[in-house]
């Protein structure tokens, strides 16, 4: 029996820090969340009564099983009983489960056919997943751009403290207005994602080569955080996703700026095309990039990682022809981790990245890419 | 019995003889034992890796491995545990109890038993291998999702392939072993209807192995053609479909689960009326409720993919038919029940993991029942609190049901007691620490946590590490199993042939330790003594 | 070993101890990692320098048909010392009839993959069901046609016509399917002749049955442009048609034996389950073959 004054006594600590943490977080840290929409609390109601309805099942069948336990001991209880088949008890409690569960199926059913109705939309956004980011498309705003961590790789490896925010972070969120039914269509590059939002529960797998769809209608202007669900390779816990829903005024206000900064984008790509850049100008903006974006796969000192992410340091193809690593970098390898990074990156990021990689990790080739090549070889 | 012509000569070097013994079997008990040290030794190594993974989980941030190499750790706890842990375990104590259990003097076909186990120590040689290959072991999830196992995969990929291959041979051959076996060896007298439930389960689980491992065979061949020979099952571009691959596995996937816990309920109706001293309650409707779990397991499989887009009528059917698998579930939890009920019950350590068993298991049950639900699982799918539901039906379902099969049978096997003290020493704290493990992943997963990720937020932080400290003290105390079973095999209190006051069944009415060859004769069976 | 005791029945024969398995064991080991080296080799996926996959594979390939002929030499000897009791035979029939219920259930996933494409994911990709928006946005092109003439990637091809080759085959069989249930009828009237007869004209007629298929393929190789790679149309056919070609050439291989061991004269009217195992087989493959022709030729 000491080992249950043990187990007793560590239970009571772990109650106490269960107690600690719900003062930390609030209550909401052990229960599903009851997001900001009618749909994810009507989802929340369901998952109390299918909770419930098995709690109270359990305290049926456990008392019954403790008391038996109890009362039915040897010691207390040393001739057994003859029987061992009744069949009316047997129908009943085939029965009684039967109800209960149509009565927790009726209501889910209800909520299901709901989601399933994607018609009547204000707004359609694409989404669509790659290893490991997310790329959202106004499809009738002709706006689009990828939404990538924003989370330090710093935080991530214990060197830095880490933030309030840490891996539910992205440099670009998604923008939607508020109290408009909005329309997502999911679809991935490369492998399945799963986009996800608890607030709005909202999870909808990306399935490379076919769309699926969902929607959402947020009352509440706020930010919202989610994570990618599915399986996707290395980054797969990395790849959040940070919703900002804003009234609709705002929204539309904010569709009109990402129209003016996509042609001032275009001005300042056609500046940088006119210039001839130095080595020293290229190196930092090339640093940068190439942290931000390529080395999860070829570390950040261009060691790769074994055969699956070759090594950049002393690469054929970054120490060598710089037609073909302008290639490689712009179209990437068809079946391979490594992307198209040209629709991602622009013209000068893309030299800067290029150029950084050829005279780094002890490649030293000397080489300088201009903006302009990389615009004549899109 | 006169020596055949195969036979090894005893005259030879003793370390030679040893291994020509355990490498020739074609003992039923043997190989029982063979496969019961494998699924331990893979036990190990899977735990190893979960300890790998709550290691990393400890706390927030990339402390021990790097993202990819936990992906590795994680298949490969998922694909060694499965496979490795579980299903070789329960063959093992079919080997050794079906035949005792029914009067046989061996399993039917006793080579090709012998070929069935031999041919899983090279298969995971073959997996466990990838670790060290180029490119590192498989890295997307023991379900191996295509495109990302395909396209995706690295080199190793196909090893893994051709493991799951040589699995699925072994395990056909196994469950064709064991139906024969059931089909065509009881003792006269023997009728279905009289066989003990862990006969039944097996059988019933030996036919859905039938069914579904070929089809576990087909889907990694069409992986194994669509990396290498240009096929476009699972690629859209092709006319294919990325879920087209998900719908096959479930097929298999699913099914798959109650080949993890049918024999555990047979253990379960095995113990808890011997120490409850009454006979089981209801026999006839544990029958009919296992066939029909089984039968039911064949249509649910798409409650895996609620979130892949399959149309509404396609979540609803599944929804309505993974429900209603509570039906003949609780049945057999209610039944458990009654069998205690005005019982004359001790706890014995087999009694309190059967008992255990009931519990948590049921806790498991109800979180999958939950989960069956389509609206709410948009919120639990891909969380931790999927990830705690399998471990509730896995680990004090699964493994609990080994370990109580195992303290009850080992005197048996071995002719001594094991430690009354330590056994149930090591009840209580793997009951403990089971729940300190995978509870919190309730609360994790409930309130956003992913599944399958090296490093979270900062909000989980506190959950994790309680479950870290709990897999610590769970893997501390498989080491005290170990223990118990070493110690039992090496010495102890002398076993009565029926070990247990209350226990009935062929099994003991043979000595303990069970001779090497049993029921040369057929046992005459008591006409009176019927279900 | 058939000492009779107390009431007459005959023991159980357990054998002792046993080479073969884990020979085979030994030998299925060897296949898989030559057989995956020899696909690595042969693929660009991975540099194989300096693998020797191919003799791998084939030396493991060999060592398992040396275990099957020791295993069932061992077997075939047993059963001619009267080993084998009325029970002993049974527990061979019942473990040959799950054998093939297994095998129907390989097969089940490949046809489970080909009603997938035909019912689900083509015509989803060309906009049915819920997937209206894959059709306009991604594969705008796309017709849902089965055959499969133009994946959604653009790939086309030809569909192989039922009524040639095929058809022919499926006489074939279904012809060796008749003629091996005369030689069994044959065989339980003791007609040593007849047996012989029908059994040889069985094996001509299922490597008749191969030759052909081998043309069909080299056929829709050549000049159908219907290759492996072809999208879901080619792969679902020779996945189903070549895995079951497989079948075929193992069964033609048992018949075969069983041809050698019928001139021996192992088989009694009343003793020869080998025959007969073989036999059930050869329906499997036949009756698998009816479904293909259906539903992957036909319609
Ligand atoms: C031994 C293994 C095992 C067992 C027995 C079960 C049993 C069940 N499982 Fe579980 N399951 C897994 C192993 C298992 N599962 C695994 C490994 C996964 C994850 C795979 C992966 O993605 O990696 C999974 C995932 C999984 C999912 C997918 C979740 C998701 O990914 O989103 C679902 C959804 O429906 C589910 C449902 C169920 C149900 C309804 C049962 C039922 O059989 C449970 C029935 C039992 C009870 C209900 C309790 C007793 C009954 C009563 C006392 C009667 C009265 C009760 C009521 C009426 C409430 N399981
Ligand atoms: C029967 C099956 C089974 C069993 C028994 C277990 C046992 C354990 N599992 Fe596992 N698990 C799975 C099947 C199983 N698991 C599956 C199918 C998955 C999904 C994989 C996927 O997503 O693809 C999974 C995933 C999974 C995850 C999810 C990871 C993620 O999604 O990111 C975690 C995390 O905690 C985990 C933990 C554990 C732990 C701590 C144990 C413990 O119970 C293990 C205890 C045993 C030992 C520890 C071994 C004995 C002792 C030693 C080896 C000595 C050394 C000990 C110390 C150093 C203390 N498992
Ligand atoms: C998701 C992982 C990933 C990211 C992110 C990534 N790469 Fe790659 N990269 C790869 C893989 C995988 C290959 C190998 C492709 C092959 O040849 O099989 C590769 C190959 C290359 C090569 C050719 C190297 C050689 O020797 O073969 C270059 C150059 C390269 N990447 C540059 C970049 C640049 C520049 C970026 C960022 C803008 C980047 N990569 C981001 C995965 C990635
Ligand atoms: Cu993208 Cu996980
Ligand atoms: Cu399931």
């Amino acid at each position: 029996m000491k080992s249950l004054a043990g187990g007793l006594k560590s239970g009571l600590s772990i109650l106490a820090l269960w107690v600690g943490a719900r003062d930390a977080w609030g209550a909401a840290a052990i229960d599903m969340r009851e997001g900001v929409t009618e749909m994810s609390s009507r989802i929340q109601a369901l998952h109390h009564l299918s909770l419930w309805i098995c709690v109270g099942v359990g305290i049926v069948v456990f008392g019954a099983m403790f008391y038996t336990m109890f009362a039915h001991h040897r010691s207390r209880h040393p001739t057994p009983a003859k029987f061992s088949d009744n069949l009316l008890v047997e129908i009943i409690w085939t029965l009684i489960p039967v109800v209960i569960l149509v009565s927790m199926a009726i209501p889910a059913t209800r909520a299901l056919i709901e989601i399933e109705d994607n018609s009547d939309a204000d707004l359609t956004v694409l989404v669509t997943g790659s290893q490991w980011k997310w790329h959202y498309e106004y499809v009738d705003f002709g706006i689009s751009y990828y939404s990538n961590i924003a989370t330090p790789q710093a935080q991530i490896d214990n060197l830095e403290p880490k933030g309030e925010h840490y891996l539910l972070e992205v440099d670009n969120a998604l923008v939607i207005p508020a109290d408009r039914k909005v329309r997502f269509l999911m679809t991935a590059d490369d492998v399945i994602h799963s986009w996800w939002i608890p607030d709005f529960a909202v999870k909808q797998d990306a399935i490379p080569g076919y769309i699926n769809e969902s929607w959402v209608n947020v009352p509440v202007p706020g930010r919202y955080r989610g994570q990618c669900t599915e399986l996707c390779g290395m980054g797969h816990g990395f790849m959040p996703i940070e919703v900002e829903v804003r009234p609709a005024d705002e929204f539309n206000a904010w569709i009109e700026d990402q129209r003016l900064a996509n042609e001032l984008a275009g001005e300042a790509a056609v500046a940088a095309r006119a210039k001839t850049w130095s080595i020293d100008e290229l190196l930092p903006i090339g640093q940068e990039v190439y942290l931000k974006h390529c080395a999860t796969c070829h570390e950040p000192d261009g060691s790769g990682q074994g055969i699956k992410y070759p090594a950049l340091a002393g690469s054929e193809i970054a120490g060598g022809d710089m037609n073909a690593h302008l290639d490689r970098v712009l179209n990437g390898k068809a079946d391979t981790e490594m992307q198209a990074w040209a629709p991602q990156l622009s013209d000068l990021e893309l030299a800067a990245v290029i150029t950084y990689e050829r005279n780094s990790f002890g490649n030293s080739t000397g080489d300088i890419i201009q903006p302009l090549t990389v615009y004549e070889a899109r | 019995m006169s020596a055949h012509a195969e036979s090894v000569p005893s005259q030879r070097h003793p370390l030679v003889a040893f291994a020509l013994r355990w490498l020739l079997t074609t003992n039923h008990k043997e190989i029982g034992s063979l496969y019961l040290w494998l699924s331990f030794g893979l036990f190990f190594i899977g735990g190893l890796m979960a300890m790998g993974i709550r290691l990393e989980l400890f706390r927030p941030g990339i402390e021990f491995f790097d993202p990819e190499f936990y992906n590795q750790l994680l298949t490969l706890h998922g694909l060694i545990m499965v496979f490795g842990a579980v299903m070789p375990a329960f063959v093992g104590l079919a080997n050794w109890m079906v035949p005792l259990m029914i009067g046989a003097p061996d399993m039917a076909l006793p080579r090709m038993n012998n070929f069935s186990f031999w041919i899983l120590p090279f298969a995971f040689a073959l997996l466990i291998s990838s670790l060290f290959m180029d490119g590192g072991a498989p890295n997307f999830g023991w379900t191996f999702y295509a495109p990302l196992s395909t396209t995706y995969g690295p080199p190793s990929t196909d090893f893994f392939i051709l493991g799951v291959h040589l699995m699925g041979i072994s395990s056909i051959m196994g469950a064709i072993n064991i139906i024969v076996t059931i089909a065509n060896m009881r003792a006269p007298g023997m009728t279905l209807m009289r066989m003990p439930l862990f006969v039944w389960t097996w059988l019933i689980t030996a036919f859905l192995l039938i069914m579904v491992m070929p089809v576990l065979a087909g889907v990694v061949t069409m992986m194994l053609t669509d990396r290498h020979f240009g096929t476009s099952f699972f690629e859209a571009s092709g006319g294919g479909d990325p879920v087209m691959f998900q719908h096959i596995f479930w097929f298999f996937g699913h099914p798959e689960v109650y080949i993890m816990i049918l024999p555990g309920f047979g253990i379960a109706s095995q113990i808890i009326p011997t120490f409850s001293r009454k006979k089981l309650f209801g026999y006839h409707s544990m029958v009919y409720a296992t066939a029909s779990i089984a039968i039911l397991s064949f249509i649910v499989w798409g409650h895996h993919m609620f979130t892949t887009g399959m149309p509404l009528v396609a979540e609803l059917f599944f929804m309505f038919a993974t429900m209603l698998i509570a039906v003949p579930t609780g049945v057999k939890v209610f039944n458990w029940v009654a069998t205690m009920w005005r019982g004359s019950i001790t706890f014995e350590t087999p009694m309190l993991f059967a008992v255990g068993f009931v519990m948590m298991f049921t806790i498991g049950g109800f979180s999958g029942l939950m989960l069956a639900l389509v609206p709410p699982d948009v919120q639990y799918h891909d969380t931790m609190f999927v990830v705690a539901h399998f471990h509730y039906v896995l680990y004090p379902g699964a493994i609990f049901g080994t370990m109580a099969a195992v303290y009850y049978w080992l005197p048996k096997w071995c002719g001594h007691m094991y430690d009354e003290r330590l056994g149930k020493l090591h009840f209580w704290t793997a009951t403990f620490a089971v729940n300190l493990t995978f509870f919190p992943m309730h609360f994790t997963g409930l309130a956003g946590m992913p599944r399958r990720i090296p490093d979270y937020s900062l909000q989980f932080a506190d959950f994790n590490m309680l479950s870290s400290i709990g897999a610590g003290l769970l893997g501390l105390t498989q080491i005290l199993f170990l223990f118990i079973v070493i110690k039992t095999i090496r010495g102890g209190k002398e076993a009565s042939a029926r070990v247990w006051e209350g226990a009935e069944g062929l099994e003991w009415t043979v000595p303990s330790p069970a001779p090497h060859h049993t029921f040369e004769e057929p046992p005459v069976l008591d006409p009176e003594a019927s279900h | 070993m058939n000492d009779a005791h107390g009431n007459g029945t005959p023991r159980y024969y357990v054998p002792h101890s046993s080479v073969w398995p884990i020979v085979g064991s030994v030998a299925l080991f060897i296949t898989a990692f030559g057989g995956v080296s020899f696909i690595h080799q042969s693929t660009e996926k991975v540099a194989a320098e300096g693998s020797y996959g191919a003799p791998i594979f084939y030396f493991g390939l060999a060592v398992i048909a040396f275990m099957m002929f020791g295993w069932f030499g061992a077997v075939i000897r047993e059963n001619l010392r009267g080993m084998v009791s009325k029970q002993l035979d049974r527990s061979y029939r019942m473990g040959m009839a799950w054998f093939i219920v297994s095998e129907i259930m390989f097969f089940a996933a490949f046809f489970g993959a080909l009603f997938y494409a035909r019912l689900v994911s083509v015509p989803w990709l060309a906009g049915a069901s819920n997937n209206l928006e894959t059709h306009i946005r991604l594969w705008p092109d796309f017709a849902d046609t089965w055959p499969l003439f133009m994946t959604p990637g653009g790939d086309s091809t030809t569909a192989m016509e039922a009524w040639g080759l095929p058809f022919i085959n499926t006489v074939i069989l279904v012809t060796s399917s008749v003629t091996v249930t005369f030689a069994h009828w044959a065989l339980k009237k003791s007609q040593r002749i007849a047996l012989i007869g029908w059994l040889g004209l069985t094996v001509a007629l299922g490597i008749t049955f191969l030759v052909l298929q081998a043309v069909e393929y080299l056929h829709a190789y050549d000049e159908l442009g219907l290759t492996l790679g072809s999208g879901i149309y080619g792969s679902t056919f020779f996945m189903l048609t070549g895995f079951h070609g497989m079948h075929v050439t193992l069964g033609t291989i048992m018949l075969i034996v069983m041809w050698l061991r019928c001139i021996r004269g192992h088989f009694t009217a009343d003793n020869h389950f080998a025959f007969e195992a073989t036999s059930w087989y050869w329906h499997f493959v036949d009756v698998v073959w009816l479904f293909l022709f259906t539903f992957v030729y036909w319609f």
